[in-house]
């Protein structure tokens, strides 16, 4: 069955690549800069000294944590074997661009996820939530791997060079990061900020978690998962786009 | 329904263009099953582009490859899993041990965990590195790293193995541990394509060599084959341990033209073998002993140097 041995193939080849990955670049400083420190002066910049309630805010502090620790892998480790010329060499297994590209996401996704599991408990043990956990896995699952999909398509546009990488990738998070409804409750936002939050795919995850942990949603849960969905495909497709058009650039 | 074919690659009409430069331009060739073919050409002249396009990292611009009766690009993962690649510039990981670079390698191949330990480990031994296995690669010699990059290509036994300049920048113990490796892969049946710039290797090595300049083809032959082509004449050399009149050589016709050489002579002619039977008749019937005696044929070298001259 040749379509099944490509299958087999394709699946095996994401493996080996997120395997490579979570051996090699989790424990490289710039990620766990990026990925864990960064979140965590963020939130300690915004909440310390203030009068928040915690049990409101922890839902997008969730999602933050998610949001930057999945996405913070992916922009680099193209350039980054590039730069060690490592790349030639792995485009010459039996794997394709998509492969790589997946096996990257995956390496975030789960980086991301085995980090906001410890936030999450750390939440649950403080705050009382009364928690939809299928709810709750979901989200954390799909929006783990929108934004680590996100982050490999940022790898793409400048790929020789990984601090050029970091900044520009930092100057699409951020504002991503602003533009969701994390700081400012959904229902608090009005006029441009209401509309500027559909754009972002945080916004979507912190209703998911806002529902799952608090019972208390704006957007519908479909609707939540849709958008992730269709951002996740459209991150995949920009990440196999550019990683093609830049397949050349630094080789 | 499918069809057996002697050649391993089979190559038509490929190009590729980078802007203005035209990097490959229209070769065609076909490789057969169990040989080492090499491409000789100067620097830049379009070996890692052509390799690149074979081995299916960039896309021509037209043409066409068939890996094994495999056509690369509409089925590039069926064909890559026949073939190893050595690239030019292609590092391993560094961070990881000589061992974990093999495993890593065999992985995405899909060889059974168990099976993947032996391989490596019959690899590394084949090396001698089996003592630095689990040291990281970044503490090897360039030459120990290319031998881990060997391995680590052939770790699926491969029925065809590329490798783009696999000596450039290694010591000659090296060189010759990587020639060594060449010859035993092919000698147990894996069709080598290499890329090189060095005449010498290509003469040592290569069942067949293509020359290759400006991104074109300039010949495809064996060594011998190429030499010969550009030998209007070939030469022998020869003293004796008495002076002897060669005019009465020069009347066997043999011989087009004759050069002294200190106490040696050059005899041109077109064949050499004639003329060496010849002189070893005559040497005989003059009770004479032959103190040099040698064929000389026009040097790969200069067949190169020839092809590669701008028209
Ligand atoms: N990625 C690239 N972008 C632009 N030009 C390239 C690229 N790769 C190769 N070239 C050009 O194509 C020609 C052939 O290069 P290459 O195949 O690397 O030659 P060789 O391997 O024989 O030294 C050279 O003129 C080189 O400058
Ligand atoms: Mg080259």
């Amino acid at each position: 069955m040749p379509l099944r041995n490509f299958n087999r193939q394709f699946f095996r080849g994401i493996a080996v690549v997120t395997e490579k990955n979570i051996r090699l670049y989790y424990t490289k400083p710039p990620v766990i800069i990026f990925g864990f420190l960064f979140p965590l002066f963020m939130f300690l910049a915004f909440y310390l000294g203030k009068e928040v309630d915690f049990h409101v805010f922890f839902p997008g502090l969730l999602a933050m944590f998610l949001f930057f620790i999945a996405s913070s892998v992916g922009p680099l480790i193209t350039p980054w074997e590039k730069q060690a010329g490592t790349y030639e060499r792995l485009l010459s297994f039996p794997v394709s661009i998509t492969t790589i590209i997946l096996g990257d996401s995956a390496a975030g996704m789960i980086f991301g996820i085995m980090i906001n599991v410890v936030v999450l408990a750390v939440g649950l043990i403080t705050l009382n939530y009364c928690l939809n956990i299928m709810i709750l896995c979901l989200g954390m699952l799909l929006g783990a791997f929108c934004f680590s999909s996100l982050g490999v398509a940022l790898a793409s546009p400048s790929v020789q060079n990984p601090s050029y990488v970091m900044m520009f990738s930092s100057l699409i998070r951020f504002p991503l990061i602003f533009i969701s409804g994390i700081f400012i409750p959904l229902e608090d936002l009005h006029g441009l900020g209401r509309i500027l939050c559909y754009f972002s795919p945080i916004t979507y995850l912190v209703d998911i978690f806002n529902f799952s942990l608090r019972g208390q949603s704006n957007i519908a849960l479909i609707v939540d998962f849709a958008a992730l969905f269709i951002f996740s495909l459209t991150f995949v497709y920009l990440a196999n786009r550019s990683h093609k058009r830049n397949l050349m650039r630094g080789l | 329904m499918k069809k057996e074919s002697n050649k391993a690659i089979e190559v038509r009409e490929l190009t590729k263009r980078f802007g203005d430069v035209t990097a490959v331009d229209h070769i065609s060739f076909g490789i057969r099953k169990r040989e080492i073919f090499g491409f000789l050409g100067p620097n830049g002249a379009g070996k890692t582009t052509t390799i690149r396009m074979l081995t299916g990292l960039i896309t021509p611009d037209s043409g066409d490859v068939q890996i094994d009766g495999v056509d690369i690009r509409k089925n590039p993962i069926k064909a890559k899993m026949k073939i190893g690649v050595i690239p030019e510039m292609g590092n391993i990981y560094v961070d990881l041990t000589a061992k974990q670079n093999i495993i890593l390698a065999g992985k995405f191949y899909g060889i059974a965990r168990g099976e993947l330990e032996n391989r490596a480990d019959a690899l590394l031994a084949k090396f001698g590195l089996l003592e630095r296995a689990d040291d990281p690669v970044k503490t090897f010699s360039k030459g120990m790293k290319q031998q881990v990059n060997i391995a680590s290509a052939i770790v699926h036994s491969p029925e065809l193995l590329f490798l783009d300049e696999p000596t450039a920048g290694l010591d000659v113990q090296s060189q010759r541990m990587i020639k060594t490796i060449i010859r035993e892969m092919n000698q147990r049946g894996t069709t080598i394509f290499l890329t090189t710039h060095n005449i010498e290797e290509a003469n040592v090595l290569c069942d067949r060599v293509g020359i290759i300049n400006n991104g074109e083809i300039a010949a495809v032959d064996t060594p011998e084959g190429l030499k010969r082509t550009f030998e209007e004449t070939q030469s022998v050399k020869i003293s004796f341990d008495t002076p002897v009149d060669v005019s009465e050589i020069e009347e066997s016709r043999l011989v087009i033209r004759k050069e002294k050489l200190g106490d040696k002579w050059r005899l041109y002619t077109d064949n050499p073998d004639k003329l060496v039977k010849y002189l070893a008749q005559f040497a005989q019937d003059n009770n004479l002993i032959f103190t040099t005696m040698e064929i000389c044929g026009a040097s790969l070298e200069d067949a190169f140097v020839k092809l590669t001259e701008d028209k």
